[in-house]
């Protein structure tokens, strides 16, 4: 049976959840930027938070290495290779004894590193041909886009064997020639927002005011145009990973004795029927890896895109 | 004293080419001359797709003309360039239709209305602030705004916002493009009177764009009257009101609901609502405006006109003063008040 409130008392809760509805209000008001409206879709969304904490972890693996590696991942003991993971070695040694934890906690670090450097460099590269592409039109934006068909028309892959073949492996090769062939995407994507957004009445009224082409291409259309730039740049690096373990497991990315997944795998491949720990345990990690950043960046993409936002107060 | 003049302004737009092969044009402005007198209100009216946006943005210098002149106070403002272009800048400004659409939504109201103040230098760093408070102020917002993001904003407060960027730099002129049409009605006459009171402290020119004939009759000085591209007529806003003298004009006016104007006050007859409305039934324009890149041969309004004659589809009437003995010397463009 329904309780019935008596007059004052339903006048009371009314009250109250107004007060109360009065104090959310406020609160959400004051953290109504669009980093908080972006930050309070992407926490619904369980599998990007998933790929998000596996992509903190990374980076907490990544930073405190020296701290967390249980040996020196270069020392080498005669006594123990390809020992099976064990109590001493949780995932086991290698042919030459080295401790395969260490080895692919000091490769994460690599891995990222090369991940992020890529990634920045094929992003700043992007942006900017993007940006006067879209920005000016005309000669210079057929020019550019005509350059990047020629980019995407070459297979990535054995564009990046080629040049290394002539400069040589080693870290920063490896970076700068991932980084200069995967920025088309983003130039093309920062080309459309700049098409789009370069029409738009803020900007004329900045043109009015008197802003000039680089205030308004940096400070306007360029902050505007962020998202997609976010979005491919998180999803890049996971492409990065897989090419620089790609590289590296062909032997002509990281070059041993320094430590990455890639060039883990390829002793796995050697002893592929005596030790399985030497090619789970980096594939595994190649996987998760490029797992979290792919949900973190698809999450994003929705949590960016400004026509799923629900703007209730 | 003239303080905008424009002369025999076009700008063609190219588009698709036809099945021929030739070159189309869109002719969004199609030769028109009007001037603004210092601390007037010249108002451009006209149905949507007319042309009246790309006037504004031609005056503005955001758009190149295909042909013909705007001078503003004395230079031609195609050859303006580095301090004269600044100077021009400064002493224009732009209010433009969707205020959702002309705030950069990643800048605070303080990002926005400093942008002017720092890029013209025109006071010290620390009195910039200070400066954006005053300019909230004079647009009737709150000083605790400043912090805000547009988002947070409803239509009529980002409009004011607008107005008062468009008032950081102090300008002669400011070009209102449709300020008022994508607010609430209650939201319009607030804006329309923050405009009014502007005019009368500041000494402000404005170039009103508009399609609301109400509006129009209450703001402005001058008329023009904008069909395909073209001024069909140019008025003081008594004689276009009183008597028009453009066939189109007149249709316009009576398909107006009507609200009579009294002094300042609006005020409704709600007798007379009925009875002209019923009216306007009659006399409201049959047909869709012609597009602008296939424009009627002779008078580009003859396919629509209730009073075509002769002449009407074969002689392009041009812009002049009439030597009519009921109106004599107002400017009109149709043949049946300029003997062809």
């Amino acid at each position: 049976m329904p309780t019935f409130l008596s007059h004052q008392e339903a006048e009371r809760r009314i009250e109250k959840i107004i007060a109360e509805v009065w104090k959310r209000n406020i609160k959400i008001m004051d953290n109504h930027t669009l980093t908080y409206l972006v930050w309070r879709r992407l926490r619904r969304n369980r599998l990007a938070m998933a790929g998000g904490v596996v992509v903190v972890l990374l980076f907490l693996i990544a930073l405190l290495a020296p701290l967390i590696s249980p040996y020196n991942p270069n020392d080498i003991d005669r006594k123990h290779i390809l020992e099976p993971p064990g109590l001493k070695h949780p995932l086991g040694t290698d042919d030459l004894g080295r401790d395969v934890l260490s080895r692919m906690i000091w490769g994460g670090r690599i891995s990222l590193a090369v991940g992020f450097m890529a990634v920045g460099i094929s992003s700043v590269i992007g942006m900017f041909l993007g940006s006067i592409s879209g920005y000016y039109g005309g000669w210079l934006d057929r020019v550019i886009m005509r350059f990047i068909d020629i980019m995407l028309s070459i297979p990535t892959f054995f564009l990046i064997l080629a040049v290394i073949a002539f400069i040589g492996p080693g870290i920063w090769n490896i970076m700068a020639v991932i980084g200069l062939t995967s920025w088309m995407g983003v130039s093309r994507l920062v080309r459309a927002e700049f098409l789009s957004l370069k029409e738009r009445e803020f900007v004329l009224a900045a043109k009015a005011v008197g802003a000039g082409d680089r205030r308004i291409i940096f400070n306007h259309i360029m902050i505007n145009s962020m998202a997609p730039v976010i979005v491919s740049a998180v999803l890049g690096v996971a492409g990065a990973v897989i090419l620089e373990s790609a590289l590296s497991f062909l032997g002509i990315g990281i070059l041993p004795p320094t430590a990455s997944w890639g060039n883990i795998l390829t002793l796995g491949k050697d002893n592929i029927e005596i030790a399985w720990w030497l090619s789970v345990f980096p594939g595994l990690a190649i996987l998760v890896t490029v797992m979290g950043y792919n949900l973190l960046g698809e999450g994003l993409r929705d949590a960016l895109d400004p026509r799923l936002w629900d703007v209730e107060i | 004293m003239e303080l905008l003049n424009v002369n025999a302004l076009k700008k063609y737009f190219p588009v698709k080419k036809g099945f021929s092969g030739e070159q189309l044009w869109l002719k969004a402005v199609d030769g028109i001359d009007f001037s603004i007198e210092e601390d007037k209100v010249f108002a451009l009216v006209g149905e949507s797709g007319c042309g009246k946006s790309t006037v504004a943005r031609l005056v503005l210098k955001l758009t190149t003309p295909t042909s013909g002149k705007i001078v503003f106070a004395g230079k031609d403002i195609s050859e303006l360039k580095g301090d004269s272009l600044k100077t021009f800048r400064r002493s224009v400004q732009i209010v433009f239709q969707d205020p959702f659409a002309s705030l950069n939504p990643r800048k605070t109201v303080f990002d926005t209305l400093s942008e002017p103040l720092k890029i013209h230098r025109l006071i010290k760093k620390k009195n910039i602030k200070e400066a954006c408070i005053g300019l909230l102020k004079k647009v009737g917002l709150d000083p605790d705004v400043i912090r805000r993001y547009p988002h947070e904003f409803s239509g009529g407060q980002r409009q004011r916002i607008c107005i008062a960027r468009a008032l950081a730099v102090n300008p002669k002129l400011i070009v209102a493009d449709e300020p008022l049409s994508a607010l609430d009605v209650s939201i319009q006459a607030q804006i329309l009177n923050l405009l009014q009171d502007l005019r009368k402290e500041t000494k402000i020119t404005f170039l009103f764009i508009s399609h609301d004939l109400k509006v129009v009759h209450y703001f402005s000085d001058t008329v023009g009257v904008m069909y395909l591209g073209k001024i069909v007529e140019c008025a003081k806003t008594d004689d276009l009101f009183h008597k028009p003298l453009h066939p189109y004009t007149t249709i316009l006016l009576a398909a107006a609901p009507k609200i009579k104007i009294r002094g300042s006050e609006l005020e409704v007859k709600s007798g007379d609502v009925k009875l002209k409305t019923q009216n306007s039934k009659l006399k409201t324009v049959s047909g869709d405006v012609p597009s602008p890149i296939h424009v009627p041969p002779g008078c580009p309004f003859h396919p629509r006109c209730p009073k075509r004659f002769e002449p009407c589809d074969k002689i392009v009437p041009l812009l002049k003063q009439t030597l009519d003995p009921e109106a004599k010397g107002r400017l009109v463009s149709c043949h049946l008040w300029n003997p062809y």
